[in-house]
């Protein structure tokens, strides 16, 4: 191997730098765009996210130096970007009389939590190999984690979805751990486990299906993922989950085959779903017609109202404070890419885009450098998440898909969400900090005495 | 505030947002190949570690000494740390010898990297396992991490 990683701290802190600048700049460009002033706790509001972002910052200096230079500032970005939203819809919210108008506040609350918990994971997590050892224990969190909105006291259900729990004051989404924890699982079980599932298995027609008796996994985990869809009527959750766990099978094994049982059983899910889910049905209506729902009750109003808001934005959008987001229900947590189409347009959602587009990137990047095969598969993992997420509330939000319940990543309100992405990032730049490493310099063997041949070979039945 | 001042400040912040954008694009570019390794770090002196000056290595508190097989044929046998690399393997050559038929002649190989110490699997028949995992890449290994050579089991102790 000729070259090795290089740290490239500066170059994070010069990306941060410019991150913060994206972050305070927009909180000025919404103060002066609504109130005509530079809002007045700029200093203070600034000098916090600057203190967490420093903060994130020196934790990576010391105790991953070679992580990812990118990540960092992308997700900074971003987060700052959606508070700087959240602000702007609070302060319309506020002068139309409405209850909550408090969201920003709150966010940043989260933020801290979550730049908390990525110093943590950072500091505690020095080697992602020891989450190998927690394959099972993680895979049982997720699910009870995913099963606990429905026990009673704990369990609330919120705009029709059962995926919240009430402790102590604070309501919480556990879907949103339990899915760092179930990409915990998958790996550390398809690691050990790929080779049966790569090799075993018949060829029909140009493609390796699978034996029978591997398809047990994929079937419980679509088995939990419909659970998720009929119960908890959550379809952006039982498409994430499921997504992910394909992703992930297909990347551990090579196979195409797997995509395609995966993707057969995820259309006679979608095809049961939408016969028998009413919810399901109106999703399709709204997303194929949406001008014919738009007065009924439960109606495609909402979804019309943000492409209304995303074509009246154009190309550079209307400006911060002189558009209509209030107009739509969600436009603070699933329907946030539409106000910032609409007040920054197509421009800026190309830009948030193309960050997610590199979040990704620099994921599989860090799979494909990453020397154990249980980093590699993490990596995709997390990546996955993302992705997956992303181009289902965009593509739901934009009208390319239908639209399906999930936040987008660090630019929605939404705590649960917010404080597990930032886990997420902790665990790729410890990943990558891994993988970037210079390889251990051992000494080159001299291997011209070596021969083997006489070594019995262990017999594997 | 006019049209026109609110006008170039949403030009002003797309701009930035793009900057950011952009530079980002930058780094990723500059970091795609890395960085060539000085010649002097890759030929020179074999494991540049900046503890290595002057007098031999005089173990830690609590760092490994001797390497011990504690399972198989030949349970027992130990070779010290300071003899490192070590190699593993039923050759004549090697520091452990073991007479396991389903051990290579030249198997592993347990060698110190800094304070770290790592076994390298030397391209055996059966191959190299740390705990359950067969390894691919010199791996870390710490006291009393169990590797597994053929039907041997090896750990480092104190």
């Amino acid at each position: 191997m000729g070259f090795v990683h290089r740290r490239r701290r500066g170059a994070e802190l010069f990306l941060l730098v410019l991150a913060l600048v994206v972050g305070i700049g927009a909180y000025a460009a919404v103060g002066l765009g609504v109130e005509g002033t530079v809002p007045a706790d700029l200093v203070g509001y600034g000098g916090w996210l600057t203190a967490l972002i420093v903060a994130a910052h020196v934790t990576v200096r010391l105790v991953a130096p070679y992580a990812d230079p990118v990540l960092l500032p992308l997700v900074a970005a971003l987060n700052g970007l959606g508070l700087a939203v959240l602000r702007r819809l609070d302060l319309t919210y506020e002068a139309n009389g409405l209850d909550q108008h408090t969201f920003a506040r709150q966010q940043l609350t989260w933020m801290t939590l979550g730049v908390v918990l990525f110093i943590a994971t950072l500091v505690l997590l020095r080697d992602h190999r020891v989450l190998q050892r927690f394959t099972y224990t993680a895979g049982l969190t997720g699910i009870l984690l995913l099963i606990l909105p429905f026990l009673p006291f704990v369990g609330r259900e919120i705009n029709g979805a059962r995926i919240w729990i009430n402790v102590a004051g604070f309501s919480f989404q556990p879907g949103e751990v339990a899915k760092v924890m179930l990409v915990i699982a998958f790996a550390g079980y398809l690691v050990l486990h790929r080779d049966a599932l790569a090799l075993a298995g018949r060829r029909v027609v140009f493609v390796d299906l699978p034996r029978g008796r591997d398809l047990g996994p994929i079937m419980a985990m679509f088995g939990v993922s419909m659970m998720i869809l009929v119960l908890q009527n959550d379809l952006g959750s039982s498409l994430l989950f499921f997504g992910l766990f394909l992703v992930m099978l297909y990347v551990a094994t090579e196979r195409p085959g797997w995509l395609v049982v995966g993707g057969l059983l995820f259309g006679a899910g979608a095809l049961a779903a939408y016969t028998f889910v009413g919810n399901v049905q109106n999703r399709f209506n709204f997303w194929l017609r949406p001008m014919d729902y738009y007065d009924d009750s439960p109606g495609s109003f909402q979804l019309v109202e943000a492409l209304f808001g995303q074509g009246w934005g154009g190309l550079i959008g209307r400006g911060f404070g002189n558009g209509f987001p209030e107009r739509v229900p969600f436009a603070y947590s699933d329907f946030i890419v539409s106000t910032i189409g609409e007040e920054l347009g197509l421009t800026a959602v190309m830009a948030i885009i193309l960050c997610y587009g590199l979040i990704v990137e620099r994921a599989l990047r860090i799979a494909l450098i990453s020397r154990d095969g249980f980093g590699k598969l993490l990596a995709v993992g997390l990546g996955a998440i993302v992705a997956l997420q992303v181009f289902v509330v965009i593509g739901g939000v934009t009208g390319l898909i239908p639209l399906t319940g999930l936040t987008t990543p660090f630019l929605s309100y939404g705590g649960s969400s917010l404080v597990a992405n930032w886990v997420v990032v902790a665990l790729l730049l410890r990943v990558s900090d891994q993988a970037r490493r210079p390889a251990p310099r051992l000494e080159p063997v001299d291997d011209s005495g070596a021969d083997s041949e006489t070594t019995q070979v262990v017999k594997l039945r | 505030m006019s049209e026109l001042t609110l006008f170039l400040i949403r030009i002003a912040f797309l701009a930035i947002l793009w900057i950011f954008v952009l530079s980002a694009i930058s780094v990723i570019r500059s970091d795609m190949f890395g960085a060539r390794v000085p010649e002097t770090a890759r030929g020179g002196a074999p494991a540049p570690s900046r503890k290595s000056n002057g007098k031999p290595r005089k173990p830690r508190r609590g760092a490994p000494t001797h390497l011990l097989v504690v399972e198989g044929e030949n349970a027992g046998i130990r070779a010290e740390l300071t003899d490192a690399p070590l190699l593993i393997g039923r050759g004549s050559d090697a520091a452990i010898k073991l007479d396991d038929d389903y051990v290579s002649t030249r198997h592993a190989r347990v060698a110190a990297s800094g304070d770290e110490w790592f076994v390298e699997d030397l391209g055996s028949t059966n191959g190299t396992y740390v705990g359950p995992v067969r390894i691919t890449q010199p791996t870390t290994i710490g006291l009393g991490v169990q590797v597994r050579v053929g039907k041997t089991i090896l750990e480092l102790r104190k």
